[in-house]
């Protein structure tokens, strides 16, 4: 059976099917973010000192312990994965399949990118033993920070998807292919959002 | 979002280059008033405001919130509001169950 409404808007909501799948999506993931900044935010009250001993040290600010540099590279990064994603559907709109393959090939690199410093930043940490069970400063940050990495990674197969076989699409019903790009840039803004809130929070403060 | 003309787009293009140009600012902002070591609550309540600047022009903009059907943004809304809500009972659970004050109660 076809699914209804997948390109015309349904005269009910005023916008199709799979924008109000994905956004109702995105509510739930809200709720799932925003139980773990809680958890945060009451493990940070409730602690005497923050981010606390770690390794036999006593640190006072996060930013002694976590490599700020890095992860202002990291926001840059996904900042500028959100202008590709745009860039390609906006590309898709205006009839250009040339330059959406350049802009989608853009956002999964920055991914790719993304992850890379996330690695390099916990080798840093595991390389001097720095582990989730150290403290609850540790377990909250590699909690926030690894569920966001693997909605990094949850992002860039779907891209890699659009961007290779989900392709063929554009071909026979480019109206669709344009909108699940769209659907698929609500996703990847979500996690650059996230990570909007997660950077300051846990690195600066 | 649905039927553009390619003329509306490329006026989109522009808006999109300047949020990009304002959150690469805001970031750097963010960045240095991090480093200026500020006391806690008032190095909190810049960096928050600074963050929901951040997220409202990804929001507005990246994800067309600014253009998009009423029901999307009640459910944005709603989403919110349910947000606030988990937050706050946590927190009156937390205080009944004698743990530190929050925010002078």
């Amino acid at each position: 059976m076809q699914i209804p409404f997948t390109v015309a808007p349904r005269p009910d909501t005023g916008v199709n099917n799979a924008k109000i799948g994905v956004w109702l999506f995105l509510a739930s993931e809200v709720m799932l973010f925003g139980g773990l900044f809680s958890a945060y935010i009451f493990l940070r009250i409730g602690a005497p000192e923050w981010p606390g001993e770690i390794g036999g040290h006593m640190y006072e600010r996060a930013s002694d312990i976590l490599n700020v540099p890095l992860a202002t590279l990291n926001t840059i990064i996904l900042i500028g994965s959100s202008v590709t994603m745009v860039m390609s559907w906006a590309s898709l709109a205006m009839q250009r399949f040339d330059r959406y393959r350049l802009y989608m090939g853009a956002t999964i690199a920055l991914g790719f990118a993304f992850l890379v410093v996330k690695a390099f930043e916990y080798g840093e940490k595991f390389s001097h033993g720095y582990l989730p069970a150290e403290n609850n400063f540790l377990a909250i940050y590699f909690v926030l920070t690894g569920l966001h990495g693997l909605h990094v990674i949850g992002g860039i197969i779907v891209n890699m998807y659009f961007m290779w076989p989900g392709a063929r699409m554009w071909k026979t019903n480019p109206k669709q292919f344009t909108n699940r790009i769209e659907i698929a840039g609500l996703y990847w803004h979500f996690v650059d959002l996230v990570w909007i809130f997660l950077f300051p929070t846990i690195y600066l403060l | 979002m649905s039927e553009h003309s390619v003329e509306e787009i490329k006026k989109h293009v522009r808006v999109y280059m300047l949020v990009f140009g304002s959150l690469a600012v805001l970031t750097v902002v963010t960045v240095v008033v991090g480093y200026l070591e500020l006391p806690f609550v008032p190095a909190l309540i810049v960096a928050l405001l600074i963050a929901t600047v951040k997220a409202g022009l990804v929001a507005a903009y990246f994800m067309h919130l600014v253009s998009e059907e009423q029901v999307i943004r009640w459910l944005v809304w709603l989403s919110l509001a349910l947000l606030l809500v988990m937050f706050l009972l946590f927190s009156v659970y937390y205080v009944d169950q004698g743990g530190t004050e929050i925010f002078g109660f």
